[in-house]
């Protein structure tokens, strides 16, 4: 199925999504106390990065660039699938859940074969870290979405949401979407590497996970990274705010606005749990994820009483 | 549509008498043989996709002066479905193994090798063809022993002799149990051809624990599996190929041949299937994870894949026992489709497996690196079939597992509204399940081409490493050319696997199944969703180049945060990317490791090793065939190699069977 109207958010998506790490890194600025950086920042960033040359470390093969651009081929993608609030996606057929979280899968796979690529070892334990955790967060965002679609009754990411928004002010709907906000917050964290999970800041590469495994990227295929990475955060924001805020309205404009409002604070949120948690010891990581599923477990039971 | 398939399955069999007859000649009987596999494939191969795209059957019998026998064969979808990846496998393994046992096996060994060789994928087309009891347990045997000899190629070395050892106990342990199976299947009728089978209700689950544990250890099923990773690093690459890839698979076709003799498909079998699946596909993923060696992760990965397929049968067993269609019919073509692609990429990465082996003499992960540079076609191939494997588009290894969970979530939306079938627990085991082991895969398989093929190579054997060419390379583009394939054709699959799953669906729900239209609107999106991730990727690659071409690179060492003077040595290894996992499946896995810590003022010396053996072998297995070996000690008394005992034991038995008889 081919919906028109869903280019709208697709593209202010492409436009604005980098928007939203100046959000979170406003936000975070606000709590330390410091004005942060411009609104625009991610965009000089990007446009700098474009500009600049690369340097390749001698070791790396093709799959080196190929990786950020595979990466970025698979989130764009995806993120044509994926309805914002009430608009339905550009693209949509039953059982387009699986395509789009197993693309993220490929964007991830070529990710940590470059990461690879590099023979650092330093690279070599981020993508380690990636593919650890990412395992364990996938049961909790497939599931999460089963729970979805069982209330909604459709297999297609638009059709969930949309029907969300028809059915949720029914009581015996708010434990199990309670839930299943609460693991998709989780995901969307871990996902997009946020405290309490990684630290985007942090200044050690030991500790790292998400940023350790691009230390060797450098130009445009760094650019590549920084924007998939940005359509990623849009992505699965898009994903929990279709569920926390099931508001839909008949115009078009309207949905879309809220969707972008609620991504907004989603991001504030995100920078206001950055600034007053500490990120998990590695090894309490694992725990926090397998609580996800957990609860997108609960959430499903509850839903089929 | 029979003929050329007899023909197909008897010219293997000649060729390798032939190639054993001019063992003086190893060219010339590699020629033969391998060139007979090929003409076999296109005939055999023929002959199942016409059966499958046109739901034809056929049959052939012809009368057999054994007790309860007859040479009775037939093609239909379902066998069908099994001989097309045998004989896209058999052929792409053939042309491998001419360059690769010329480089590996001493030459008067090769013709017996082409002989066992044949005589497998004989007996392996004669197994999915076989239409009476009596010759299917005869090709079994016949295929059994072909491998067996197989494996025991490099004879001279210990642990290939245990492990032919240990593969020969368990396939008689499942022909032991298949033995019993068919004379309960034929229980009444004057011969044991497939069609004088009846449905009989009091043994049908009594058959199935029987077709569960005989045909589950070919299979590969968890506790059953062990075998698995003993054979396949064992045996010649190009063999532990074709046995990973199909030959464990005729293990799934006789089960789903056994299903549809015993009538009524009743729910328990679907959740029996699945909790086997998922049990066996963690433990095959979690293992793999854990190991050093490249073609012992792959035996372990293949017992995932087998889990994969048992979910999907086991998801399809409750659609048609819950009567929801749509999840049978997704379910089980899913089913049917990973065991298609399944042998393709498991196929291909066996052979790189091989490959590696042949140019640097080591499997062990931690001895490999920087292969892509040196082995350039052998890494890409291996490369399709490590993304494949995971499960990802855009390659094969998605299509099935898609089908599987959209069956299972079919299923559980169903539910939700007619509360026969427990959506919650499917929706766990299988979604959840899957999702879990996707992800453990996408660990294992970018460890395994991570460490073997990218970074700086970890020894000198591997420094000096050189492409493959002529056969082998052949071989192994073929089977990646496969994986490609298959995904281009997405659309294409349902309708031929439709008639291959309709021998499960027996009465009203046969129609249902057949017309419902989930399967393949499925597939043709993810076919259009390809094209488009195609596009996508098209424009991005575009831009990057516009944006690139306007400066040179420059190169260096790897940044590795300013360290001057790295060494390959320094690099993650297999080991240090399977540890975070090793510790959370600490228990199942029992990691042992052994650490020489350095000490003093000038540390010389540090040491590192850690194995994790299979629980089931170490504590199960040696444990019960201890006490057989106690127990038949002490029956050897009975044997004392004097004639006249043997002959006192005769007139005593003739006597007892005398006195038995007149009562």
């Amino acid at each position: 199925m081919f919906s028109i109207a869903g280019c709208l958010p697709v593209l202010l998506a492409f436009c604005g999504a980098p928007l939203l790490f100046s959000v979170i890194n406003r936000t975070k600025a606000k709590f330390a106390g410091r004005r942060g950086a411009p609104w625009l920042q991610p965009y000089f960033e990007l446009a700098k990065l474009l500009r600049k040359s690369a340097v390749y470390s001698r070791t790396t093969t093709p799959l080196f660039t190929l990786g950020p651009m595979v990466s970025c081929a698979a989130t764009a993608t995806a993120l044509l699938f994926v309805p914002l609030s009430g608009v339905a996606p550009v693209f949509a057929f039953p059982g387009d859940v699986l395509w789009v979280v197993y693309l993220l899968g490929t964007s991830r796979f070529f990710m940590v074969l470059a990461a690879l690529d590099t023979g650092s070892s330093f690279e070599g334990m981020g993508a380690n870290r990636e593919v650890f955790f990412s395992a364990l967060a996938e049961p909790a965002l497939l599931l999460s979405l089963t729970t979805l679609a069982v209330w909604s009754q459709s297999l297609s990411l638009g059709g969930i949401y949309g029907n969300l928004g028809a059915v949720v002010l029914a009581p015996a709907a708010g434990p199990p979407l309670l839930l299943v906000a609460a693991a998709l917050l989780i995901v969307f964290l871990a996902e997009n590497a946020r405290i309490p999970v990684d630290d985007p800041t942090t200044h050690l590469e030991l500790t790292m996970i998400h940023e350790v495994m691009i230390l060797d990227h450098s130009g445009p295929d760094f650019a590549l990274i920084q924007y998939a990475a940005s359509l990623r955060l849009w992505l699965l924001g898009s994903l929990l705010v279709g569920v926390v805020v099931p508001w839909r309205s008949a115009g078009l404009v309207l949905n879309v606005l809220a969707g972008c409002t609620c991504l907004f604070l989603l991001a504030v949120l995100t920078g206001i749990i950055e600034s007053v948690m500490a990120r998990l010891r590695l090894v309490r990581v694992p725990e926090f994820l397998i609580a996800a599923s957990v609860l997108s477990i609960v959430a499903l039971v509850l839903m089929m009483r | 549509m029979i003929g050329p398939f007899v023909f197909g399955l008897l010219l293997p069999v000649v060729a390798g008498c032939a190639a054993l007859a001019l063992h003086r000649r190893p060219d010339l009987a590699s020629r033969i043989a391998a060139g007979s596999i090929v003409a076999s494939s296109v005939l055999t191969g023929g002959c199942a996709i016409c059966s499958l795209a046109t739901g034809a059957t056929a049959s052939i019998k012809i009368p057999w002066n054994v007790p309860l026998g007859s040479l009775s064969l037939g093609m239909d979808p379902l066998s069908a479905a099994f001989v097309l990846p045998i004989s896209i496998l058999a052929s792409a393994a053939a042309l491998y193994g001419r360059d690769y046992l010329t480089a590996t096996v001493r030459p008067g060994w090769i013709a017996r090798s082409w002989f066992f060789f044949n005589s497998l994928v004989a007996a392996m087309l004669l197994v999915v063809s076989a239409r009476n009891g009596l010759l299917f347990l005869f090709a079994w045997e016949a295929m059994s022993l072909a491998s067996f000899f197989l494996v025991l190629t490099e004879y001279d070395h210990d642990e290939v002799r245990h492990a032919a050892w240990v593969y020969a106990v368990a396939a008689h342990i499942g022909t032991a149990c298949l033995l019993v199976l068919f004379l309960l299947l034929g229980r009444g009728g004057s011969s044991l051809d497939f069609e004088q089978f009846t449905p009989q209700a009091a043994f049908a689950s009594a058959a199935f624990i029987l077709a569960l544990i005989g045909f589950g250890t070919k299979a590969g099923f968890v506790a059953l599996h062990v075998w698995l990773p003993e054979a396949h690093p064992a045996a010649p690459s190009h063999v532990s190929a074709l046995m990973s890839g199909v030959m464990i698979k005729t293990g799934i076709y006789g089960l789903l041949r056994t299903l549809t003799f015993l009538g009524e498909v009743q729910p328990l079998w679907g959740w029996t299937l699945l909790g086997i699946g998922l049990a066996t596909a963690l433990y095959g993923v979690v293992f793999a994870i854990a190991q050093q060696d490249l073609k012992r992760m792959l035996a372990y990965s293949s017992v995932e894949n087998i889990g994969i397929i048992s979910i999907g049968l086991g998801t399809g067993l409750l659609g048609l026992a819950y009567n929801i269609p749509a999840m049978a019919a997704c379910a089980l073509m899913g089913s049917m489709l990973h065991i298609l692609n399944h042998s393709l990429f498991k196929g291909v990465m066996f052979l790189g497996a091989g490959a590696i082996q042949l140019r640097t003499r080591t499997r062990d992960m931690n001895q490999l690196g920087g292969l892509l540079k040196r082995m350039p076609w052998t890494g890409r191939s291996f490369l399709v079939g490590a993304l494949a494997i995971s499960g990802l588009p855009p390659l094969n290894g998605f299509l099935g597992e898609a089908l599987i969970v959209v069956g299972a979530l079919i299923g559980v939306i169903a539910s939700k509204h007619a509360h026969a079938l427990p959506g919650e627990i499917v929706g766990v085991a299988v979604v959840g399940g899957l999702a879990l082991i996707g992800g453990l895969s996408v660990a294992c398989f970018t460890r395994a081409f991570g460490c073997v093929f990218l970074g700086e190579p970890r020894s000198q054997q591997a420094s000096s490493a050189r492409e493959v060419d002529g056969g082998m390379r052949i071989g192994m583009l073929i089977l990646a050319a496969g994986c490609l394939l298959v995904s281009l054709l997405a659309p294409l699959w349902p309708a031929l696997f439709r008639s291959a799953i309709l021998a499960l669906a027996g009465g009203d729900i046969r129609d249902a199944v057949m017309a419902s239209p989930q399967p393949q609107s499925l597939l043709i999106a993810l076919g259009v969703a390809y094209w488009l991730l195609a596009g996508v990727f098209a424009l991005v690659w575009w831009l990057r180049r516009r944006i690139a071409g306007s400066w040179q690179a420059e190169t260096g060492p790897t940044w590795d945060c300013g360290y001057a003077a790295p060494d390959p040595r320094m690099q993650y290894t297999a080991s240090s990317f399977g540890d975070p996992f090793a510790r959370l499946f600490r228990l199942l896995l029992r990691t042992r490791s052994g650490q020489g810590v350095p000490a003093g003022f000038f540390p010389q010396e540090a040491r590192f090793s850690s194995e994790s053996p299979d629980p089931f072998a170490s504590s199960l297995f040696a444990p019960a065939f201890q006490v057989v070996a106690w127990l038949a000690s002490k029956v050897r008394h009975l044997q004392h190699g004097r004639i006249q005992i043997y002959v006192l034991y005769i007139a005593l038995t003739l006597i007892a069977l005398l006195v038995w008889k007149l009562d």
